[in-house]
């Protein structure tokens, strides 16, 4: 894992053992809006091999807090560091070869085939002259090999699923060979099924290979199963955060959410299950 | 799908320093030397080769045409420095020159073209959209038209002659137009929209100047603003050759950053790109490229538009080719002026040619995109 990024960022000074990914005091905003970090600025820390799920409710800033992580955002006060170090303060190229994000719509180049897609994932760590070195080739293998995708390494994107998309979005990344992950709402537009697929995918590469991931979620039952860590934002704010039994209880889903609920373990993993409580159908 | 990931276990199995990895990827063969290394495209590189071989013919064939012609063995083998003093003179000395500004000038194009297309991720860009081909015939049209009457800013133009005038017009239009369509980043469509305007006004100008010139001006201004190759010599070869030398190699390092771009403004940021700083530099490459082949030939259109994407369709890829481009944009203008003079007669501009060419094929363009849109 740590063979990808040797060359990569120094571990200087780490502020907290463990923790990864650090936000102090991050205030952003588009305009005059602060969407995220309200009057105080928002502080979150990521701790090493952990699987954070970012959750709330629509136009609650889960986006716009992993973007701000991400280095997508610039937060007007306050900053991310990235194993204690300012992300603005590390060249964008070098950041990218420790920390990958997968934005919520990425977009494909027309008639692009698998293999050229991960390849891309290469980019941080190639240059004009060495563009498939020895090494890249043998992470995009892998990285296709990994998810499943290598039968389909010569098809062009289109002729793909969604699911099967998504999983080769997710290859890029892996072939980034980073060892934090960004998730930007990785299951929309997915079906059940598929959803399940993909996160078990990313429980996969955190466990068997020791990635950190945080990732927005809106389903919370699968927030509350495939992830260890929850944070719940409300307003721009967290509300609660902890493991999946502290953060998913009736009051935070009815705080939150305003979402009258009742809070059961669920019936295979025995995390939290969050099951609605509706006015007419009871 | 579920099924497919149980069979890719054993890929994956964890041994430390051995790990079992598969060691090719399929549709990606390495072209390797010490730290140089690159994926070996058949299909591109066939395509340079030919075009490289049909470019010398058609130039080959271009040179022997003329009131003293010359078989095109023989031109083949005063290039490769045979052939008699007589033929050597009037190849090298009286025909080249024309051929060759033709095949820089279209190459220029086509890699302005195929730069802009890239970092617009649109076909239906080009230069022209930039503002370039119009500034420039602005700034030709000052010289010729108002040159010793008009005030001290077209005297200053006039002073640099007709190809550096016309190559300070398109880049200040290109400058322009990015100066309006900035903000806050470079938006493709806010580009376009921008450019088009500007181009608008420019061709206005252009008219208005038409409007107040003498027949005899007229006349001189209409042949520069359709683009023509007639009685180029060596001093119009060789600025673009130098500023093609100077920026193609720049540019090739570059668009290596559009793997990243093609992805989008997020994807491309989360892989360490500098989003705006990359396309302003590029689209700068592009306006330098197309400013300079104007100011050789006058405006040629369409080349930048319709090459890139001829390139792209015959090299295959995800993005229009650069050298493949350049090729084209070659092989188009070459022959193009051969077509203008042989078939069409007398001094035909190739910028005719180009656009009785380039027309239809732009309303395909807009035709497949429309129904691509509302299908």
């Amino acid at each position: 894992m740590s063979a990808h990024t040797e060359d990569a960022v120094e571990h200087e000074a780490t502020t907290d053992a463990g923790t990864r990914l650090r936000a102090e005091g991050v205030r952003v905003g588009y305009g005059d809006t602060v969407v995220v970090g309200g009057t105080e600025g928002l502080d979150l820390d990521v701790v090493e091999g952990t699987v954070t799920a970012v959750i709330g409710p629509n136009g609650c800033g889960k986006s716009t807090l992993l973007r701000t992580l991400a280095r997508l955002l610039t937060p007007r006060h306050g900053h991310v560091l990235l194993d204690g170090r300012r992300l603005d303060a590390v060249p964008s190229r070098e950041v990218a070869t420790v920390l990958g994000v997968l934005p919520q719509d990425p977009t494909a180049p027309e008639g692009i085939t698998v293999a050229d897609l991960v390849a891309r994932g290469r980019h941080p760590h190639q240059r004009w002259f060495r563009q498939w070195s020895a090494e890249d080739e043998e992470a995009v293998a892998e990285a296709l090999e990994w998810t499943g995708m290598a039968g389909f390494a010569e098809r062009t994107l289109d002729t793909l699923s969604g699911g099967q998309r998504q999983r080769v979005w997710i290859s890029m990344a892996l072939a980034q060979g980073t060892d934090v992950l960004l998730l930007d709402e990785p299951t929309t537009f997915l079906d059940l099924a598929h959803q399940v697929d993909v996160l078990e995918l990313v429980a996969r590469l955190n466990r068997e290979r020791g990635r950190t991931v945080v990732m927005v979620l809106h389903d919370l039952n699968l927030a509350a199963r495939y992830a260890e860590r929850l944070v719940a934002l409300h307003r721009g704010e967290i509300a609660v955060e902890g493991t999946p039994h502290e953060v998913l209880t009736e009051d935070t889903v009815r705080d939150v959410f305003g979402l009258e609920a009742r809070v059961v373990p669920d019936p295979v993993a025995g995390t939290p299950m969050v099951v609605p409580i509706g006015r007419y159908v009871t | 799908m579920t099924t497919e990931t149980d069979t890719t276990e054993t890929g994956t199995t964890e041994t430390g320093a051995g790990t079992r990895v598969p060691d090719a990827v399929a549709g990606r063969r390495p072209l390797r030397a010490g730290p140089v290394s690159a994926v070996w495209r058949p299909r591109g590189a066939a395509v340079v080769l030919v075009g490289a071989a049909v470019l010398v013919l058609v130039g080959a064939v271009s040179i022997g045409r003329g009131d003293y012609p010359i078989a095109v063995g023989d031109v083949l083998r005063v290039l490769f420095g045979g052939g008699s003093r007589s033929e050597t003179f009037v190849v090298t000395e009286l025909r080249l020159p024309r051929v060759l500004t033709g095949a820089l000038v279209g190459a220029a194009l086509g890699i302005a073209g195929a730069i802009t297309q890239g970092v617009a991720r649109n076909p239906l860009t080009s230069p022209d959209v930039l503002g370039v081909t119009d500034g420039a015939g602005v700034a030709a049209l000052l010289v010729l038209v108002l040159a010793g009457t008009g005030g001290s800013a077209v005297g200053l133009l006039a002073a640099l002659g007709l190809p550096l005038a016309a190559l300070v017009g398109g880049l200040l239009a290109a400058a322009l137009v990015v100066v309006l369509a900035y903000r806050q980043g470079l938006d493709a469509f806010r580009f376009i929209l921008v450019g088009l305007g500007i181009s608008v006004a420019l061709v206005s100008v252009t008219s208005w100047l038409l409007v107040i010139a003498n027949v005899q001006q007229a006349g001189l201004a209409l042949v520069w603003l359709r683009g023509s190759l007639n009685a180029r010599g060596w001093e119009h070869v060789l600025p673009v050759a130098v500023v093609l030398v100077l920026v193609v190699p720049v540019t090739i390092a570059l668009t290596f950053r559009l793997d990243a771009l093609d992805l989008g403004d997020d994807t491309a940021r989360g892989l360490g790109v500098r989003v705006d700083r990359t396309r302003i530099s590029l689209l700068g490459l592009a306006v330098v490229l197309a400013a300079s082949a104007t100011a050789a030939a006058g405006p040629i259109r369409f080349v930048a538009l319709v090459v890139p994407q001829v390139s792209l369709r015959l090299a295959g890829g995800s993005r229009p080719p650069l050298i493949a481009s350049a090729i084209a944009g070659a092989v188009l203008v070459v022959a193009g002026d051969l077509l203008a003079r042989t078939v069409l007669g007398g001094e035909v501009p190739v910028g005719v040619v180009t656009v009785v060419l380039g027309a239809p094929y732009l309303l395909f363009l807009l035709v497949r995109r429309t129904r691509k849109d509302s299908a």
